[in-house]
């Protein structure tokens, strides 16, 4: 089944499908994943960040982060403009009665939102008082208007910080939370051996979960986050096998799950956390199964014909009812999908022979993206809206980019690239733009963004 | 003539005129006793040689003894040899340093000779290689399936290697084999994991197909995680592409 050259059309097509992403990400259109905010127009607000005003000298360096990491968090959000701080008036306000409207609304400033606040701290606690405050009505109560208090250490800090612009996020975007208090599970080497580990969604604090030594892949938040599942290699009826594995975030160590003959991997969890998909060669071939989450009730949803592999299941995390995975059942990796009982397998056709990897639903359940060879080419992360199966290339030219994962946002996403001479994650937008690396030491891969 | 008969006969002609000075006198007298012959001369005292040739060798070498006599009438070397001509050479390989003994005796006597024969240790000769292990011979003797790329499918190639393979398990009863799947680096983990258990069961089927019994294979995969080659290139891509059996502990 070789198809005729359909270049022209899938430029089109591309062509077509990238304005449709850059305008579902203005305010403007209602699209349900990028919601619009109220009264703000159909440009993106321009929002200035003013430096936080330390109540005294000791308080410097901490309003000098809080100031940095609410600027990273904005500029990253997709949906607001920052105002470069270079235009910002000589004074930086403190509290509300010394916030100059006229100041910062004007040229050069011109902004339309400004987040500004105060520090004070002592040995044992910092608190931060922060506003937005809409420049351009001078009546309006304040936009946001929060307190924080806790420990005077940089982690809480950053904290507030990613608390206070994740409050500016979910006005301005009218209700749908930002994600910059999330986390990012992904596995790293630069211990000698894979292990799993979590960073924030900006790439601070990074640290491992686990000391497990062996090797360890595929790490899946549980929908609650109490949880990651994942493949590790353990013995298992009498030698080292991969095998479903899972960590708790509250006891902060692996509890057991049952395991299987053959190789175990890729689990994927259903929803509402109750059930994993998961692939297992416990048969012969890899095949897809379910089980319970508390190990009970395993059940095989794929039979294909032959010596062939289904592996790679994504749960649909909207409805629950249907699930993506890859198989090979027609000679190379392509996409699939079924119910998630198993039934109703229908191949999602792609353009050209291409080899499909790593499937990843958007919160909304409504774009898959993936990894794709094209026959010519390098593996990179497009996203397919599964109705109308438009496709759009979101890397392009800059090493391999595999294993997609979303933000609950869906404005951002997270992959493994190697475009910067080794493994490394890198967080994006889900137009493509703003990429950036998360880590730099050792190898890094499989990173899973956490689900709230 | 030897000086010893020479004083014997002039002995005898001494003996002779005095005799016949005594008888020409005069009047009948009983004769004389004749005089005692003289005393025969001692025997004469044997003597011997003894000559090793080489005076050093390794252990395991061999050593000319000579030997000459005169006057013997028995010649005996010791140790281990015994009688011997009175005149002659033998070969002797001995174990150890020896001084060999030969003793000539005659009717003048016996009289000893000696030759040693220094017999230096030849080096240890290297330990006999040991016996190589089951491990060892499983690694020498079964070898990996190699696969084309995105494929799971039993080369030409990989069906020589195996049918070795399935001679060593079948003439090594009972032991227990791990067939571990692996890729080449490109392509995903998840799909690698996938590729690499399909890899591992086609070796295993391939190998039943050849008589093995399918309770002393298992599969497992290591999708592209334990990669033999670490470059990216095809050399290297291909040498990761694999079948590898291994002896289970």
């Amino acid at each position: 089944m070789i198809r005729q050259p359909r270049t022209p059309r899938i430029a089109l097509k591309l062509h077509w499908f990238f304005a449709a992403l850059l305008l579902a990400a203005s305010p403007a259109l209602a699209q349900d994943w990028f919601r619009t905010g109220t009264g703000l127009g159909v440009e993106r607000p321009r929002v200035a960040v003013a430096d936080l005003v330390p109540r005294a000298p000791e308080a410097t360096a901490h309003g000098k982060l809080f100031t940095e990491v609410v600027r990273g968090d904005l500029d990253f959000s997709g949906i607001l403009e920052l105002v470069s701080p270079s235009f910002h008036p000589l004074q930086s306000p403190g509290m509300p009665l010394q916030l100059n409207y006229k100041a910062w609304s004007d040229a050069p400033a011109s902004a339309q939102m400004v987040a500004f606040g105060n520090l004070q701290e002592s040995s044992s606690e910092a608190a931060i008082e922060a506003w937005l405050y809409d420049v351009r009505n001078p009546s309006s109560p304040p936009v946001v208007a929060k307190v924080y208090r806790g420990a005077p250490t940089d982690a809480q800090i950053r904290k507030f910080a990613h608390q206070f612009a994740d409050e500016i996020i979910g006005k301005l975007s009218g209700g749908l939370p930002g994600v910059a208090s999330t986390q990012i599970a992904f596995i790293s080497n630069r211990t000698g051996s894979k292990e799993l580990w979590v960073m924030d969604y900006d790439g601070a604090n990074q640290h491992a979960l686990t000391a497990l030594r062996t090797i360890s892949l595929m790490p899946r938040w549980s929908p609650d986050t109490s949880r990651i599942a994942f493949a590790c290699y353990i013995q298992a009826f009498g030698i080292l096998s991969p095998q479903i594995c899972m960590f708790s975030l509250e006891l902060g160590r692996p509890v057991t799950f049952p395991r299987f003959h053959g190789s175990n991997s890729a689990p994927a969890w259903s929803p509402d956390g109750s059930q994993l998909m998961f692939s297992s060669s416990m048969s012969g071939y890899p095949e897809i199964y379910s089980i319970d989450a508390n190990g009970s009730h395993f059940k095989r949803l794929t039979f294909s014909a032959g010596d062939s592999a289904s592996t790679s299941p994504a749960w649909n995390p909207k409805t629950g009812q249907s699930a993506a995975f890859i198989s090979d059942r027609g000679g190379f990796p392509q996409l699939y999908l079924m119910n998630s009982d198993g039934t109703n397998i229908r191949k999602m056709d792609l353009p050209d022979m291409g080899y499909v990897i790593d499937p990843a639903w958007s919160p909304n359940g409504q774009l898959l993206a993936f990894s794709w060879r094209r026959p010519n080419g390098n593996f990179d992360i497009y996203v397919m809206d599964v109705t109308s199966h438009q496709i759009a290339e979101i890397t392009r030219d800059a090493g391999r980019n595999e294993r997609p994962s979303w933000a609950p946002d869906g404005r951002h996403i997270v992959f493994e690239s190697t475009r910067g001479g080794s493994r490394q994650i890198w967080v994006m937008l889900a137009d493509g733009s703003h990429a950036h690396a998360l880590t730099q030491s050792g190898a890094n891969e499989s990173p899973n963004w956490s689900p709230r | 003539m030897t000086r010893a008969s020479r004083l014997y006969r002039s002995s005898l002609l001494v003996a002779f005129a005095a005799l016949a000075l005594t008888a020409g006198c005069g009047k009948k007298q009983a004769a004389p006793p004749p005089p005692p012959p003289p005393p025969p001369p001692p025997p004469a005292k044997p003597t011997v040689t003894l000559q090793a040739a080489p005076t050093t060798i390794e252990k395991g070498g061999s050593v000319t003894l000579s030997w000459s006599s005169t006057n013997a009438t028995a010649l005996v070397i010791q140790p281990a040899i015994g009688n011997v001509a009175p005149e002659g050479s033998t070969k002797v390989s001995p174990d150890a340093t020896t001084t060999y003994t030969i003793t000539a005796t005659g009717p003048g006597g016996s009289i000893d000779a000696t030759a040693s024969v220094n017999v230096t240790q030849p080096p240890p000769p290297p330990p006999p290689p040991p016996q190589p292990t089951l491990e060892e011979l499983f690694a020498r003797d079964v070898h990996d399936a190699y696969f084309d790329f995105n494929k799971a499918d039993i080369r030409e190639d990989a069906k020589a290697a195996l049918s070795k393979d399935a001679d060593f398990i079948k003439a090594h009863a009972g032991i227990k084999v791990v067939i571990e799947g692996h890729c080449d680096e490109r392509g995903s983990t998840e799909y690698n994991m996938a590729l690499g258990d399909r890899r591992a069961a086609a070796v295993k089927k391939y190998l039943s197909s050849l008589g093995v019994p399918a309770d002393s294979l298992t599969t497992v995969s290591y999708g592209k995680e334990k990669p033999s080659c670490t470059e990216s290139t095809e050399d290297c891509w291909q040498k990761n592409r694999r079948g590898h059996p291994v002896l289970a502990k």
